[in-house]
């Protein structure tokens, strides 16, 4: 009881090696968001469109990424898709097309949702003025757009972090593994070292994500009556 | 695609549902409970609860459930604390559910206009009436649409009980790849499997979000 493996930590280079550990996920996972966004727009743009094939496709997408557990695909893209086309995937590899693919479809709900939530009078009023539909698009449409957005990507941004902690179902070797092996390590010298690695880990997702929800919080409170 | 292993397979699967969905209600029972009584605190600021509240929800809505669970079911017996398995999986799925449920609500109950308040109290209402005829079905038929979207969410987090050797889908899929190597039959099953449990849970979401609909008054 009196040693809760703290002192693990700090033996030889095992807390920098937690650290290396959570850049992998981060690494993932900021891939992953920048994939999110470049595809994400555009198919988002594409689904405010009232076309009726888009929309049927882009359900569809959508619906299976709302059901499917992102373990299920990861499993899908790691051991199926290597299985039938015989391919050989890096685990890194199959993540970040997993979370991107998650991804894309939150991101392009998300520009939908924030594209048809702008009133229809701001397309008329401007139309009024005598602008044309680019100068609509870029300087009333977009900046309130952006505004509705972006609290809510930030968000998504959080989340992929947290959802990368499950690459180390498929063998990536990420902090959590990283952990698991220093317990492993000093089972003889410490053997309370879970508690004091499980903790680290816990707080070191928490001191990442924290700030970020903090900021997508205050960006939402400080825009939602402009 | 082989179906004899597919139908030798299905009894397996079949068991790994029942436990998914069996420590998945549980979890979400509890889930709603704390989320109730977290947001409750929370709306009427009762001192101290509040901000214990308050940390809580921080700290379970910034960190990915596989990490939760890996520090109660490894972490706490060092401190003394036995934990099972499937215990484990339950309350870790019940805290980090409570702490999204507990914005749900919340967020819902800030959502009831003042002026139904106000309404109310220029009717003769007292302050309990107010709140459980007026603000209370309010606020959860609001919560409603994102109440659903937590428990799909929940759901597919139970796909990490595997991590802490819970016999789950994912357990089972796991295993049965490595033992036989027939991969392509397994995630088919487990595609099935999890569209199965989600695909219901989905549809009466969508259902219940059209009947509430109706509560909603006041903007």
């Amino acid at each position: 009881m009196q040693n809760l493996g703290i002192d693990v930590l700090f033996k030889g280079s095992n807390m920098m090696r937690l650290l290396g550990g959570l850049w992998v996920s981060l690494r993932i996972s900021l891939i992953a968001v920048f994939f999110s966004v470049i595809l994400g727009v555009p198919l988002g743009i594409l689904m405010s469109r009232n076309s009726r094939i888009i929309r049927a496709i882009t359900r569809l997408y959508l619906e299976i990424v709302r059901i499917m557990p992102q373990m299920v695909l990861l499993f899908i893209v790691f051991f199926g898709t290597t299985r039938v086309f015989g391919w050989n995937l890096d685990a890194e590899v199959a993540s970040v097309i997993v979370f991107s693919f998650w991804g894309c479809a939150e991101m392009s709900d998300l520009v939908r949702g924030a594209l048809i939530s702008i009133p229809k009078h701001q397309y008329e009023s401007a139309k009024a003025l005598g602008m044309n539909s680019f100068a609509v698009f870029f300087f009333i449409i977009l900046p309130q757009t952006i505004r509705r957005l972006l609290p809510l990507s930030i968000n998504l941004v959080t989340r992929m972090i947290k959802t990368t902690s499950l690459v180390m179902m498929i063998g990536v070797v990420e902090v959590l593994k990283v952990g698991q092996q220093i317990i492993e390590a000093n089972r003889t010298s410490s053997p309370n070292a879970a508690f004091g690695v499980y903790g680290t880990v816990f707080l070191l997702y928490f001191i990442g994500c924290w700030p970020i929800s903090m900021l997508s919080k205050y960006l939402e409170k400080k825009w939602k009556n402009d | 695609m082989n179906w004899e292993v597919i139908g030798s397979y299905l009894p397996l699967f079949w068991k790994a549902m029942w436990l998914t969905l069996q420590i998945g209600w549980i979890g979400i029972a509890f889930a709603t409970l704390i989320g109730i009584l977290v947001a409750i605190v929370r709306f009427y600021k009762v001192p101290v609860a509040s901000q214990i509240a308050g940390v809580y929800i921080e700290l379970f809505r910034n960190t990915p459930l596989l990490v939760q669970l890996f520090f109660l079911y490894f972490a706490l017996p060092k401190l003394g604390i036995p934990m099972r398995a499937d215990f484990t999986g339950a309350m870790g799925l019940a805290l980090l559910g409570g702490a999204y449920m507990a914005e749900t609500f919340r967020s819902g109950l800030e959502s009831v206009a003042k002026i139904q308040t106000e309404s109310a109290a220029s009717l003769g209402m007292n302050k309990s009436q107010t709140v459980w005829h007026i603000i209370f079905p309010q606020a959860f038929a609001r919560s409603v649409p994102s109440f659903v979207a937590n428990v799909i969410f929940l759901l597919k987090e139970t796909s990490v009980f595997s991590a802490i050797s819970l016999m789950d889908l994912m357990f089972t899929a796991k295993d049965l790849i490595g033992l036989y190597y027939k991969t392509t039959e397994c995630l088919v099953l487990l595609v099935f499997f999890y569209a199965l449990i989600l695909i219901p849970v989905s549809v009466l979401g969508d259902r219940l979000e059209r009947r509430v609909r109706h509560a909603e008054f006041g903007d």
